[in-house]
């Protein structure tokens, strides 16, 4: 099929070697990104569910020209930033609800009613603490406060899982 | 009385592999792009009971969390990579592997669709290679893995195709997209009976496991 052979010398494509160099490293650029941004995803997973699209280029696979890359690789840039951003803010929202656990479970009468949940301190599972007083209004009456433990009900949270 | 196994025949009869082309522009662009397939004998029909009870057990040892962590592992991560270097979105237009996975969340487990598609389905979860099907005796010589020309369009479809865009093509003219398609090509019907199985190698994914996705869903025909 020599058609298709003298094809090779596509418009498109007939550039020093300079820029196919370029767009080699950029793959692998965009290569190592995507790793990164799986990495994070991952490391999010269950507790915060990271947007990890970026705008396709293109309807159809196509060989990206140089500046089609950049922006794929511009973008994933972003997106890691974004994710790196929120997993930070979720993991020192996470910090605060262990420290307040901690100080309910030590002290449940100073934290009366309050309710912390295991996806509020990243941990799996639909389980949370309850500050509640022992024996009802007798209880309350008395200052008889104690933090309960809930399981949580897996059956229901594996569920909602499929739905979502 | 030694049985054909004991010879070494019945690892003969098996279908080799044959290794279809890049043009070399595009090998220049992605060194690693591969396109191999397996010839065989087969028809859609429905699934024997030892193929529906594999997906059964494949469904059993795939949850959430392992469609999550499947993008970190090597082979599915490689097509990632290489549909963002195409200009696809991965997130968008699924790799061959994750839309399976996606499926079976779905779904609840890996439905059967009959043969050959549960055989690609199996391959491709044991191993994350992306596979095709395509119709042997509609083919015109070897596959190989080519940009569209000018004035060019994919069979059944009257829209030309953008110039440039990847595609699985035979000797003649293309005959699907690279990856965005569905994983049937073109007039497989009910009556085809030779079938190709395609796998479509990409920088990062062994050869060892396009030669073994090859071989499960061969296996898996057979069954």
């Amino acid at each position: 099929m020599p058609d298709l052979l003298d094809r090779d010398t596509l418009k498109t494509f007939r550039v020093g070697g300079d820029e196919r160099l370029a767009r080699a490293e950029l793959r692998r650029q965009v290569g190592r990104l995507e790793h990164e941004l799986s990495r994070l995803c991952a490391e999010a997973f269950p507790r915060l569910t990271l947007d990890t699209e970026v705008p396709a280029s293109f309807a159809v696979p196509r060989v990206a020209r140089l500046e089609e890359l950049e922006q794929v690789r511009d973008a994933l840039a972003e997106r890691i930033s974004i994710a790196r951003e929120a997993l930070r803010k979720q993991d020192e929202l996470e910090t605060r609800n262990r420290e307040l656990l901690e100080d309910m479970l030590a002290a449940p009468a100073e934290h009366k009613w309050m309710r912390i949940s295991r996806a509020e301190v990243g941990e799996p599972g639909c389980g949370h603490w309850h500050s509640r007083p022992r024996l009802g209004p007798l209880g309350m009456l008395m200052g008889w406060w104690r933090v309960k433990v809930s399981s949580g009900c897996p059956l229901s949270g594996r569920l909602a899982a499929v739905e979502r | 009385m030694a049985g054909p196994e004991a010879d070494g025949s019945e690892l003969d009869s098996e279908p080799r592999p044959r290794q279809g082309w890049v043009a070399p522009h595009i090998a220049a662009e992605f060194p690693g792009l591969g396109i191999a397939w397996i010839e065989l004998e087969s028809r859609r029909t429905h699934s024997p009971e030892p193929v529906q009870r594999r997906l059964r057990d494949l469904s059993d040892r795939f949850y959430g969390s392992h469609a999550i962590h499947m993008r970190e592992r090597p082979i599915p991560w490689a097509y990632r990579v290489f549909f963002r270097q195409v200009g696809l979105d991965p997130d968008h237009t699924r790799t061959p592997v994750e839309q399976l996975a996606l499926d079976r969340l779905h779904d609840g487990a890996f439905v059967s669709r009959g043969m050959p598609a549960d055989a690609l389905t199996i391959a491709t979860v044991e191993t994350g290679v992306a596979l095709r099907v395509f119709d042997t005796t509609k083919l015109r010589g070897g596959l190989c893995i080519r940009d569209s020309a000018p004035g060019e369009s994919l069979p059944d479809k009257p829209t030309e195709l953008a110039q440039g865009t990847l595609t699985i093509a035979d000797g003649r003219s293309p005959l699907a997209l690279l990856f965005g398609g569905p994983i049937d090509g073109p007039g497989l019907d009910s009556d085809a009976t030779q079938i190709a199985i395609v796998a479509v190698q990409v920088k990062g994914v062994p050869q060892a496991a396009v030669d073994e996705a090859l071989w499960i869903a061969s296996a898996a025909i057979a069954a």
